[in-house]
């Protein structure tokens, strides 16, 4: 996976603070070139021969399901971005305040030349510290895209006093669970929590909020919910990837994000996957530490999920 | 076929750098050239030509006189033997995704959902619902093809009747006519092709690929639709008046395990092609009896572009690590 292109999505609803965070990441003197994918040109301040324009065309794949949906602009971008490789270190993907995120993410997943090219490393969400909880009544798409996130930036914090912002925070939480906060004002968060996150690394989730993983534990939002489950017994990757996929046929719809870091049976090395909606990958990460503790873990964010089957079934697929 | 009995003419092969992912070969009266993504136009013997300086090229058409390119820079260039470039059209900010070569020295070229064709007598542009996903004229009359979400609009550039829709659900690409002008093909985002008869619009599917299809073409007598996305050369039999409905098509020079076919040129006059892998490896395979040459082994990259001479002597090829060279048979 090293050599494959690290992409960095950029959500946030209208006047969260994305611009400014976008801005930042370009002119600060980070040594890294980023290719950045925009809807608006005229905000960025900055002279970037690699900024593109998109379009946010959402397409349907032909198989007919609705959460089957792709960026088409962006494959198209990426094709030709990937034509300057070694000209850029990472991609930036700015999205519309009000685009659905699941979209993007699957394009990540879908296309051959995208997701062999590129990996997502982080779905980073900018979030107004002192409107959000107006957003979450009146916006569904704020909570999806919190929803999705695998760092949230907490900005314009100085606008609130210490109580609403515990509060604002209680209620990101209570949607997921296992993004990493950072509280900011003017989006001044360290570009290195932003950049370079590889979203599959769940263990630095887990020294920083270990009680979020232990025993599916899940905190309550009144639709979005959170689930994790974890087994120290290896678990058998025939019957897991059976598993797995059943239940992206089933409950995928529902299935707003899902990680895992899995330890197979007979297997030195650790398997991470990630998912959107019906859409599953994975692959070796490394190997497994001698002083480790291998164990397997499942996080899933979505709606209407049915947590005893996801449990049951998790559990069923530990090696016999 | 056991792999140490395969013949190779790798030793007729004169390599050459190409700088950087090669996005289209070509041939230029006695010069062989590679369009790459950085911009330039190498020559085979050498010379390079910045012909999109700081930017990428994104798609190529030549009618053996010049290269066109056009590329992220939001322009569109002709580049001749002699290495002179112009500028043939520019749209500020913008990418101009496609370009193609059509009768009488028209040219169309399409940047985000508008379409544009010039002519002897002037530009015309067409805006279409979504993106354009590749350009093809006609084989006969002044018609283009403009491919986008959900279908094709048939265009014709001179008359001002709306264009005629072609229309099947998804999201089509790269369009292609048969020689005839009889069909129209079209890779689509999913791993599959869509086909039309132009007569009464019927339609083809041609699924089952493992990966997107990046490099189709007709063969000489337009008889075999050669595709790459699988692991062996998937041909579609276009014979008969229904095309390949209802047959099976023909799978010729699997690739080595691991590997998938990257790219396909049919052989200009012959029943042959060249095939190239995203293992590096390129081949020529002879249609009917499946007999396969070397002209490159395995030796990395993903080859990208695949061209033949018209003469059907020469064989150009580049990856998109910017490796190229030439077959001289």
């Amino acid at each position: 996976m090293s050599d494959k292109i690290p992409v960095t999505v950029l959500t946030g609803y209208l006047g969260a603070g994305k611009t400014t965070l976008l801005n930042r990441i370009l002119s600060e003197p980070h040594g890294k070139k980023y290719a950045v994918i925009v809807n608006e040109f005229g905000e960025i301040g900055i002279d970037n021969d690699l900024i593109v324009g998109a379009d946010e065309e959402v397409f349907e794949m032909n198989n007919g399901c609705v959460c089957c949906t792709v960026r088409g602009d962006l494959i198209r971008i990426i094709d030709g971005l990937l034509k300057r490789k070694g000209k850029f270190d990472g991609i930036l993907v700015e999205t519309t305040g009000l685009a659905d995120p699941a979209p993007v993410a699957q394009t990540f997943f879908v296309d051959e030349t995208v997701s062999g090219k590129t990996a997502l490393d982080a779905v980073v969400t900018v979030v107004d510290a002192k409107w959000l909880k107006d957003r979450l009544r009146d916006a569904p798409e704020a909570k999806n895209q919190i929803a999705f996130a695998d760092v949230i930036v907490l900005n314009k914090t100085d606008l609130v006093t210490p109580d609403e912002l515990k509060d604002v925070e209680l209620r990101i939480r209570a949607i997921n669970p296992f993004a990493k906060i950072h509280k900011t004002s003017r989006s001044a968060v360290a570009l290195d929590d932003v950049l370079s996150q590889g979203a599959f690394d769940l263990d630095r989730i887990l020294a920083i909020e270990p009680h979020f993983l232990e025993g599916g534990h899940h905190h309550h939002d009144e639709d979005v919910q959170s689930f994790s489950f974890s087994t120290d017994k290896p678990l058998d990757p025939k019957t897991f990837f059976a598993w797995i996929d059943n239940v992206s046929q089933i409950q995928g719809p529902n299935i707003l994000r899902a990680k895992g870091i899995l330890s197979f049976k007979d297997d030195d090395e650790r398997y991470v996957m990630q998912g959107v909606h019906m859409m599953f990958e994975g692959d070796h990460q490394r190997a497994w530490h001698a002083d480790e503790k291998r164990e397997s873990r499942l996080v899933f964010i979505g709606r209407d999920l049915n947590e005893k089957a996801l449990r049951e079934g998790f559990e069923g697929c530990v090696a016999k | 076929m056991a792999e140490n009995t395969v013949r190779t003419v790798a030793e007729l092969v004169t390599p050459c750098d190409a700088g950087a992912h090669v996005v289209a070969c070509a041939f230029l009266g006695s010069e062989t050239i590679f369009a790459n993504g950085e911009g330039e136009i190498v020559f085979a013997s050498g010379k390079r030509v910045a012909a999109h300086p700081n930017a990428a090229i994104l798609e190529a058409a030549s009618d053996g006189e010049r290269i066109v390119t056009c590329g992220d820079d939001g322009r569109v260039v002709a580049t001749d033997e002699a290495g002179t470039s112009e500028t043939l059209a520019e749209i500020k900010n913008k990418w101009i995704d496609h370009v193609a070569l059509g009768p009488d020295g028209a040219m169309a070229w399409s940047a985000g959902k508008t379409a544009f064709v010039r002519t002897k007598k002037g530009e015309k542009t067409l805006e279409v619902p979504s993106t354009v996903g590749g350009l093809a004229f006609a084989p006969k009359g002044f018609r283009l093809a403009v491919s986008h979400y959900n279908g094709v609009s048939l265009w014709f550039p001179n008359s001002d009747a709306k264009p005629d829709p072609l229309l099947w659900k998804g999201s089509h690409l790269c369009a292609r006519f048969s020689p005839d002008g009889k069909f129209l093909i079209t890779t689509m985002q999913e791993p599959a092709l869509h086909g039309w008869r132009i007569d009464d619009k019927k339609d083809m599917r041609m699924s089952g690929y493992p990966a997107r299809i990046r490099s189709f073409n007709f063969s000489h007598d337009g008889k075999w639709l050669a595709t790459s996305g699988a692991e062996a050369v998937v041909m579609w039999p276009f014979q008969s008046k229904d095309g390949p409905m209802g047959k099976e098509p023909k799978m010729l020079a699997p690739a080595r395990e691991g590997s998938r076919v990257s790219c396909v040129a049919s052989h200009p006059s012959r029943d042959a092609l060249a095939v190239g892998y995203t293992d590096g490896m390129v081949m020529m395979v002879r249609v009917n009896d499946a007999a396969e040459i070397i002209v490159r082994g395995p030796e990395g990259g993903e080859v990208t572009a695949l061209g033949w001479h018209e003469n059907g002597l020469q064989l150009a090829y580049g990856t998109d690590e910017g490796k190229a060279g030439v077959l001289n048979l």
